[in-house]
């Protein structure tokens, strides 16, 4: 398991959920990116308080018919991704986001 | 556009998302352009907390790309405020100003708010030209140190240089002053009616020969050969073409809260004060009619052969009187591109002939017109080098 297992949603993107997909640009650099309706779940809950273990047991795991270890495992590769493009935060310890997680959609 | 880009309008368009928005905050301004289509009074802008509501009514409508615009953004007080909103509900965000009132504060602001483009107007690298074109002295001094804070803190920064009779001659230097800055360069070779359909500032435009030389220019078309190739007949396929993104997967708000299809597409579709705006945007019948027109429909530019290759605006056809019709100003365009005239065109140029010269009244009318329609048109896409 990750020795960073809480995740947050970078301030430097700019983010639109359409449909089942999420489109995501960088600030810094403007690429864009789209997230599936898999990692769109996990991108939603990415609110630095609740680790990803527990994401993806509430809200992968409870959704679709994959195994927590499976599921979790292709979930850290996912953020690892996305924070190495400066989408994601990850971090050992619960994040705080200076007012709160930027609100994509409704 | 990138692939990714395409993929994504197109998913807008399927589940009708207006995925862009034009939002210009203020008509007011620091200059005075001589070819501005505005006019510059504040006629009840919304509040800053109407602002706040409408950018949460886009975002939870599916809207992605914002363009904030005027006007001069920054002559509103509560701009930063309405930008800070913006960005909580993670816009993309292209800003349009002549910069003239950022300074170190305002461009540390921007820089920390994370804004994906700033646009800033520079008519000529000559200051004389430039500010007698804003007819703000000292204007093109103040907008390039305004560039020079953006880049400093690496933010991209396009440099829009309007092409007209007074600079026709200085789009290399913007050019050159672009690269020099770390700027983005692009042109637009098109000035276009006022917004209350006032066409006296269309004189502005260049002419046939100056618009000719810009489309075969390499630096700015990339290669001419395929930019200027003859075009072929729309075929079946294209007859189903949607005209652009207008209306579509995009559309402008006023200041004042109401909404049409483009910024350069006057038809009034709604107000957000008595309407939201998802509502208005799914369900004015103005916004249906736009979706119901694809090429076949239009009766001269579905028998043309720049149907399906023409930068045909459907704003400015709308203006010239008819949305379904041809917009003059791109015919004009596929002529200089490509020396084969449009349908359009031709047919003007017979009507013109078919007048007896001793009706002098009728050809003089027809003259007044010709002056309004001469040359130009709007290259959106293809000349934003």
């Amino acid at each position: 398991m990750s020795d960073k297992p809480y995740v947050a949603r970078s301030t430097m993107i700019a983010a639109r959920v359409l449909g089942e997909e999420t489109m995501i640009m960088s600030a810094t650099d403007s690429t864009l990116f789209t997230l599936d309706a898999v990692a769109t779940v996990i991108w939603e809950s990415a609110d630095g308080a609740t680790p990803l273990e527990e994401i993806v047991k509430k809200k992968v795991c409870a959704q679709y018919d994959i195994s927590l270890e499976v599921a979790l495992k292709d979930a850290e590769v996912l953020v690892e991704q996305l924070a190495g493009h400066g989408l994601l935060l990850l971090s050992d310890r619960p994040i705080a986001q200076p007012s709160g997680p930027p609100k994509v959609n409704p | 556009m990138s692939s990714l880009i395409t993929e994504m309008v197109g998913k807008a368009l399927k589940l009708n998302i207006p995925l862009s928005v034009h939002l210009d905050l203020t008509y007011r301004c620091n200059e005075r352009c001589i070819h501005c289509y505005l006019d510059h009074q504040d006629h009840g802008e919304m509040t800053t907390v109407e602002i706040k509501d409408l950018l949460d009514q886009m975002a939870d409508a599916g809207v992605f790309y914002l363009t904030i615009s005027g006007g001069e953004i920054m002559m509103r007080r509560d701009f930063f405020e309405i930008l800070e909103h913006a960005r909580k509900r993670t816009f993309c965000i292209k800003l349009k100003t002549n910069g003239i009132l950022i300074r170190k504060k305002e461009a540390d602001r921007i820089k920390a708010l994370g804004v994906e483009s700033v646009q800033i107007s520079i008519y000529s690298h000559i200051p004389e030209v430039h500010d007698a074109i804003t007819k703000l002295p000292g204007s093109l001094a103040d907008s390039i140190e305004a560039i020079q804070r953006l880049r400093a803190h690496g933010i991209h920064v396009i440099m829009a240089n309007v092409l007209m009779v007074k600079n026709a001659e200085d789009y290399a230097g913007v050019r050159a002053l672009a690269a020099e800055l770390g700027a983005q360069f692009a042109m637009d070779p098109t000035v276009t009616p006022m917004m209350d359909g006032d066409r006296g500032i269309l004189s502005l435009n260049v002419d046939e020969a100056a618009l000719r030389e810009v489309f075969r220019n390499e630096a700015l078309v990339g290669n001419v050969e395929e930019f200027c190739a003859p075009p072929r007949g729309p075929d079946e396929a294209a007859l189903d073409m949607l005209p652009c993104s207008a209306g579509h997967t995009a559309c402008y708000v006023s200041p004042y809260g109401d909404v049409y299809p483009c910024v350069q597409f006057p038809l009034p579709c709604g107000n957000v004060r008595n309407t939201k705006f998802v509502d208005i945007w799914r369900d004015s019948p103005q916004f249906k009619e736009v979706r119901s027109i694809a090429l076949r429909d239009m009766p001269s530019c579905s028998v043309c052969t720049h149907g399906a290759t023409c930068t045909r605006c459907p704003g400015l056809a709308y203006m010239e009187g008819n949305m379904r019709g041809p917009s003059s100003q791109d015919c004009e365009k596929s002529y200089a591109r490509t020396g084969i005239p449009s349908e359009n065109l031709k047919k003007r140029k017979a009507s013109s002939l078919s007048f007896d010269s001793s009706h002098l009244v009728q050809i003089q009318e027809l003259q007044s017109t010709a002056v309004n329609f001469v040359p130009i048109g709007k290259e959106n896409n293809a000349l934003n080098a």
